[in-house]
């Protein structure tokens, strides 16, 4: 019997695609979430909009709020750990977590090494703005991609620019002669053996998840349109005026990408989506996304 | 001719089980709305979050197609999350929309958490040969069967707990052949689903 080995970890990835994952702060959120129809939830003590708002340094969950908001539902419940800090992953392993989000929307706890995620049992979601990002993170032993975006913004540009980044990387890679293809690995800085079998795959080796500013029923289509696996939902929930109703039509929405249709009705009378936020009115410190690259 | 297979894609790990069945030589179509199930020869219940699954059938009114599909004798496979949609009975979570077709009882995530999620290699009946053939089966937040009726045949268990079988048309399996080499199962529903049609 084997336990914690790439194809269980990123097979729980696999099968959550298609699906909404959801950030919430409480059991009830949680409870919330799942009746929604949420494929998993991200225990978190803020949302990052909350996050952005309060500033200081932001760690890792207390341990009570993520066991009690793992008591409250049945299906997976992922928590965030700061960038490279080992021990708050360990502690996170303990409590039994399903999948941890080494998080850039979290204050990086070692500005240069990510955690090794291959000495862990319990399989690591990551975020990227480019292949190569990408790719490092799975060398690191990473099971599962999503994009950055800029979280907490309510802003979807930032998630569809390292979306279209990755894919379009990946469609320049398959168009390579295959003499370019070790220059290439060089150039993105990422290992030649990954890159290799991205070109054969002809997508990410691990389930590749858009995050990071997304906001409405058509957000979420649109980052499935554009060929992710499914979606990452932080702040636009509950910062928005009808959580339970949008929660639903997020869930219909990605399942039903291109039913336009079905989208118009769902996205008819939400309410309030959550406040948004220009980009270009954040300074450099501001920006999540340029955390551990 | 190409059996047709549906796989049911509302959410979870669809697109595993249609490159399954493509090396099986099968035509696959992916289900979301009623329109899909048109034609279809046989179905597969793939992997995923049951309870996201059940709402969005119930959702889109396809409880009862599928229910009336099954019914007609196509084979089914049905793969974790999809072997809770066919339980009858589902002890803790009755209220759970799903098919409930199948007589057995069902215990969600009856391994534990994911860090409990496993590999093993299991002899399965009717699918393996031997003492030496047995089938990478993986668990992942599995369920498995705590007790099945009088049509239900056992075709393996893990502790003496039936993970894999069947009744009639319908085989549900708590692990995930889909995330290996081995398209038995899948051929199996090919198969069937060829017999059935000719």
């Amino acid at each position: 019997m084997e336990t914690g080995t790439f194809v269980i970890k990123s097979g729980l990835a696999q099968m959550l695609k298609g699906g909404v994952i959801m950030d919430v702060t409480t059991p009830e959120q949680a409870t919330i979430a799942q009746e929604a129809g949420a494929c998993a939830v991200m225990a978190l003590e803020r949302v990052p909009a909350d996050i952005r708002a309060a500033g200081g340094v932001a760690r890792m969950a207390d341990p009570a709020i993520v066991t009690a908001i793992m008591k409250a539902v049945s299906i997976p419940v992922m928590a965030k750990v700061r960038i490279g800090h080992v021990t708050e992953a360990r502690i996170l392993e303990s409590l039994g977590v399903d999948y941890i989000d080494e998080s850039e929307v979290l204050t990086p706890a070692d500005d240069r090494y990510h955690i090794n995620k291959k000495d862990f049992t319990v399989p690591f979601v990551c975020g990227a703005r480019n292949l190569g990002e990408a790719l490092r993170r799975i060398a690191e032993g990473a099971c599962m991609i999503r994009t950055k975006g800029e979280p907490g913004t309510g802003n979807v540009v930032e998630a569809v620019r390292h979306c279209r980044l990755v894919l379009g990387e990946i469609a320049a890679l398959r168009a390579l002669p295959e003499e370019e293809v070790p220059t290439f690995a060089k150039d993105i800085a990422a290992p030649l053996e990954l890159v290799l079998e991205t070109r054969r795959l002809g997508r990410l080796p691990v389930v590749n998840f858009a995050a990071g500013g997304i906001a409405t029923p058509a957000d979420a289509a649109f980052m499935m349109e554009l060929g992710c696996d499914g979606i990452f939902v932080g702040s636009g929930i509950f910062k928005s005026s009808d959580p339970a109703r949008r929660a639903r039509a997020i869930v219909a929405a990605v399942s039903h990408y291109r039913d336009y249709k079905l989208l118009a009705e769902v996205s008819t009378g939400l309410g309030e989506a959550m406040p948004g936020l220009d980009i270009s009115a954040l300074s450099p410190e501001q920006r999540m996304q340029e955390r551990g690259c | 001719m190409a059996a047709l297979i549906g796989v049911l894609a509302l959410q979870g790990a669809f697109r595993e089980h249609a490159a399954a069945l493509a090396r099986c030589q099968a035509t696959v179509r992916e289900i979301r709305t009623l329109a899909d199930l048109d034609g279809l020869q046989g179905l597969v219940l793939p992997g995923g979050e049951s309870t996201v699954m059940g709402r969005l059938l119930q959702e889109e009114g396809l409880l009862q197609p599928l229910a009336s599909l099954c019914a007609t004798g196509v084979p089914v496979l049905a793969t974790c999350a999809g072997m809770i949609l066919l339980a009858k009975d589902l002890p803790g979570f009755s209220a759970q929309p799903r098919l409930g077709l199948m007589d057995i009882s069902v215990r969600r995530n009856a391994f534990g958490r994911q860090k409990e999620s496993f590999t093993t290699r299991l002899p399965v009946r009717e699918f393996s040969h031997g003492a030496d053939d047995l089938i990478e089966s993986v668990f992942i937040r599995a369920p498995l069967v705590t007790s099945c009726g009088a049509g239900v045949s056992v075709l393996a268990s893990v502790n003496d707990h039936p993970v894999a079988v069947r009744q009639d048309n319908m085989l549900a399996l708590a692990f995930h052949p889909e995330l290996t080499q081995d398209t038995r199962f899948h051929a199996w529903l090919v198969r069937r689903a060829q017999a059935l049609s000719r």
